[in-house]
């Protein structure tokens, strides 16, 4: 067996985004010794790309808004089937994070009277979400990373989880590989906080990147916990379209709010038509549906989507509230955003599915498992509010620092053990694609998936497609048993897919089972066949996927009561 | 549909080649997408970082015909394509494999800047045009391509010396914030070496973020170490002190 790079701490934070950094800043606030590993080099995770901004009830610009309409909007957004729990604790406390972000060095837009600026966002009863410019997670990130630099945490940069260890049903550790070397490294560990964001790249028109393959998912699916909800993957509705080598890159909601005007080829404003009251600012699914409803209809621009046009509000304007849009399409599309509209049309970019965990400490069902950011599921129910993922990551990337902390903290010596036989089966798991000289490219089988993933579950479906769906997964995951790689195990991205496949597979056959299950449409899950929301069955489950012997067990599991005091502010008399 | 030559340099620290590969065109192709496409149809293993493919992470520098730039961001169509295009490492950092370089050193630097230092009694309010000037060095995706051109770095290699453009503006961003309360004039001159620049912009250049390195971080940055420093009054002053 190979000798491995053995590393101890009392917490390992599996991702260095908003989630995971948050973290880390967290449990080693906390005194426990803390690693914190990343599949790219720090600062580079998804949180990065973050446009438009973070929700905060702060009532800065709207001095009416406060936790509760913040609360009652993400339920409301999310279709009832939020966890309550965390929505309430995510509208209480994402002002106080955010200002802390401010106090950690963070310049987010101002207002005329020095006050952290917000805007309008889809969903949201007032304008709540802080940003700076378009490029609010950038500023997010660099804030938390230079925090998390001088906070005394180990950080392994390009290295990857593989596997997760137990001690009996406890978490033990953690198994992985330098992206550099090749080199498997090991952690052991009291607690693990999965915070490995999303699924995107399950599908091929995605705003998301290589990392997004949900390895987190995976991991903890392997691990004997619980996911849920994965049936709900969110569709933005304003992904570029043109030229194709671009097709799925986002168009940052805040084109909408800041006043884009969608049309259709015919000039109408066809949003009047889905959501007369809210128009461009519904919610995402509704205007992903409205805008893919446009083009099967034959009403769509020239490359097949529909026309976004903020051009009325000027050019300095543009330029200055979206300056990294105005050079996007100047320099992708060649189109001068102050002056012509674009052609957006939905790209996959969030999954509200995710691991099951507690509100409060976000432990998972695993002792000693702790998950945040978009991993974790429960949080936004059938359909996330924009802006609500950058204040989900900063109050339950606190959570899980703290959760994990005082869990770890419980357990005096770390006398933890690591099964032997469970690193050699990891390791020849690893070692395999070498050894397979028949076998298949694992970028062929990546780009199939990726068919797979958006003929049968992509924004419409129907119980005959996600069934086929189902079928052409499991010949797939047959033949990506047998994949093949060349070269060496230093650097490799054909030998990285191997990995990452196994984890997109895993999530895929998840996302289709419950996308199967669910009778009803409700949020970004539409089903042709069944197009209503069914609040008596449906409306009262979360969906629940788990392993049972090997297999993947499909079942549901009923919410939460919400207590009265909060269904009275659900209830409220919003608008 | 037609096709473009592009010539990869494939190795690592022990020495490599440059690979040719054909890759058919497509409409608003970038250079990234020509390495994607060799992974998955000639050579799996070919090294690149990229993660956002929209120019706003920094992981995908590279020296495209010579010139350093981002690849998600350098169409195919922007250059000659009678000739290859040759796609090599940045060269200021040493190589690990193929397009991926060793960049660490960004990083321990980055760790000795002194930290935003806020008055403990503020009341956090700030005015735009005052939080635009530091707002300006935030927009950095660290791509390090202005570390990869600055002479200093590529050149002499002073990297004991001399933090570079991008560790700069970072301490100019800090210096600049409205509420910050650190000196870090001592800092900037013996350690970061911010007097090594000798403003010859290429730095600026190259910013894929049209950041105004030079004019607007460096320069003000040798002012203030340079009235601090090297004020004739003082330095007589400090003469006198040293004498007695
Ligand atoms: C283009 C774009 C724009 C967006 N705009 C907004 C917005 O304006 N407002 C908003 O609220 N949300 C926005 N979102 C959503 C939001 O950015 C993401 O949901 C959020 O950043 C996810 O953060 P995270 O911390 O969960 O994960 P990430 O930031 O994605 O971090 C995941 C981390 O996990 C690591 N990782 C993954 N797998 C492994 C493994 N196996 N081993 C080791 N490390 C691993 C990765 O390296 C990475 O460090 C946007 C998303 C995109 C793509
Ligand atoms: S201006 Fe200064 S920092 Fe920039 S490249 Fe020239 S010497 Fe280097
Ligand atoms: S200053 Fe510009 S060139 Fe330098 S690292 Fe930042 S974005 Fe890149
Ligand atoms: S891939 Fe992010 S800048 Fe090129």
């Amino acid at each position: 067996m190979e000798k491995y790079e053995t590393h101890t701490h009392d917490v390992i934070v599996i991702g260095a985004g908003g989630a995971g950094l948050r973290a880390a800043i967290e449990a080693s606030a906390q005194g426990a010794s803390v690693g914190l590993v990343c599949k790219s080099l720090l600062g580079k995770a998804h949180t990065v790309m973050a446009e438009g901004g973070v929700a905060a009830a702060l009532a800065n610009v709207d001095e009416k808004d406060d936790w509760k309409t913040h609360f009652h909007d993400t339920m409301h957004g999310g279709k009832m089937l939020n966890n309550w729990r965390m929505a309430q604790l995510h509208a209480q406390e994402a002002p106080e994070r955010v200002k802390e972000l401010e106090h950690w060095g963070a310049l987010f837009d101002r207002t005329k009277n020095g006050k952290i600026m917000q805007r309008a966002f889809g969903g949201h009863t007032w304008k709540r979400l802080a940003h700076v410019g378009d490029r609010t997670g950038l500023e997010m990130i660099r804030t938390l990373q230079d925090r998390g630099i001088h906070s005394g945490m180990d950080v392994y940069m390009e290295c990857t989880i593989t596997h997760l260890l137990k001690d009996g049903e406890r978490i033990s550790g953690a198994f992985g590989y330098w992206r550099e070397s090749g080199r498997f490294i090991l952690f052991k560990a009291k607690a693990v906080i999965l915070a490995t964001g999303g699924i995107g790249k399950a599908y091929k028109v995605t705003s998301n990147s290589w990392e997004y393959t949900g390895d987190g998912h995976a991991l903890a699916y392997e691990a004997g916990a619980e996911l849920i909800d994965m049936e709900f993957v969110q569709f933005h509705p304003t992904g570029m379209v043109w030229p194709p080598s671009v097709k799925g890159i986002l168009v940052t909601e805040a084109v909408r709010g800041e006043g884009g005007i969608l049309r259709n080829r015919e000039g109408e404003r066809f949003m009047e038509k889905y959501d007369p009251e809210r128009m461009e600012l519904s919610t995402r699914d509704i205007v992903a549906r409205s805008i893919y409803t446009e083009v099967q209809e034959g009403r769509g621009s020239p490359h097949g989507g529909a026309f976004l046009d903020i051009s009325h509000r000027g050019g300095e304007y543009v330029k200055k509230k979206l300056p990294s849009m105005y050079h996007q399409f100047m320099e992708f599309a060649e189109i001068d955003i102050t002056k012509e509209p674009m052609e957006v049309f939905p790209t996959t970019h969030y999954v509200m599915g995710g691991v099951r965990v507690d509100a409060d400490t976000t432990g998972s069902t695993v002792p000693g498992l702790f998950a945040a950011g978009e991993v974790a599921g429960g949080m936004h129910g059938a359909n996330r509010l924009g802006g609500n993922s950058l204040s989900d990551l900063l109050v339950f990337g606190r959570r899980a620092g703290l959760g994990a902390a005082q869990y770890a903290n419980e357990i005096r010596d770390n006398t933890l053990k690591i099964d032997d036989v469970d690193l050699e089966k990891a390791t020849e798991e690893m070692l395999q694609p070498f050894e397979n000289a028949e076998g298949e490219n694992p970028y062929t089988v990546h780009q199939e998936l990726q068919e797979i993933m958006g003929s049968y579950v992509g924004v419409f479906r129907t119980r005959e497609k996600i069934n086929e769906g189902i079928e052409e997964l499991g010949v797939l995951k047959e033949r990506a048993s047998q994949l093949r790689i060349e070269g060496s195990r230093m650097f490799n991205p054909g030998w990285h897919l191997c990995k990452d496949l196994h984890s997109m597979l895993i999530v895929s056959e998840a996302l289709a089972k419950c996308a199967y299950q669910r009778e009803e449409s409700r949020g970004a899950h539409s089903r042709v066949d069944f197009p209503d929301a069914d609040n008596e069955k449906w409306g009262k489950v979360n969906s629940v996927i788990s392993k049972d012997n090997g297999d993947m067990k499909i079942g549901t599991s009923p919410l939460s009561q919400m207590p009265e005091e909060l269904k009275k502010i659900v209830d409220g008399g919003y608008k | 549909m037609s096709v473009a030559k592009v010539r990869v340099y494939r190795g690592d620290k022990n020495g490599g080649e440059e690979m040719e590969y054909e890759v058919p065109l497509e409409e608003g192709m970038v250079v990234l997408d020509a390495i994607h496409f060799i992974q998955a149809n000639y050579d799996g293993d070919l090294a690149v970082r990229w993660n956002c493919k929209a120019a706003k992470c920094g992981s995908c520098s590279a020296e495209v015909n010579g010139m350093p730039a981002l690849t998600c961001k350098t169409r195919m169509d922007s250059l000659p394509l009678d000739k290859p295009v040759t796609v090599y490492p940045v060269k200021t950092f040493p190589i690990i494999k193929d397009l991926v370089t060793d960049v660490s050193w960004n990083y321990e630097v980055r760790k000795k800047i002194p930290p935003f230092t806020p008055a403990k009694d503020t009341e956090w309010i700030m005015y735009q045009e005052d939080v635009e000037r530091s707002q300006e060095f935030r927009k950095c995706i660290e791509c390090f391509l202005c570390q990869n051109v600055c002479h200093i770095l590529r050149n002499h290699d002073e990297k004991n010396e001399f933090f570079g453009p991008r560790m700069l503006i970072k301490i100019a961003e800090l210096e600049m914030h409205p509420l910050d309360t650190e000196d870090r004039k001592e800092f900037l001159r013996e350690q970061a070496g911010v007097g090594y620049c000798n403003i010859t912009k290429c730095c600026t250049e190259v910013c894929p973020e049209h950041i105004h390195i030079t004019d607007n971080a460096i320069i003000p940055l040798k002012e203030r170490v340079a009235d601090t420093y090297f004020d004739p009054l003082l330095w007589i002053f400090s003469k006198f002190k040293a004498a007695d």
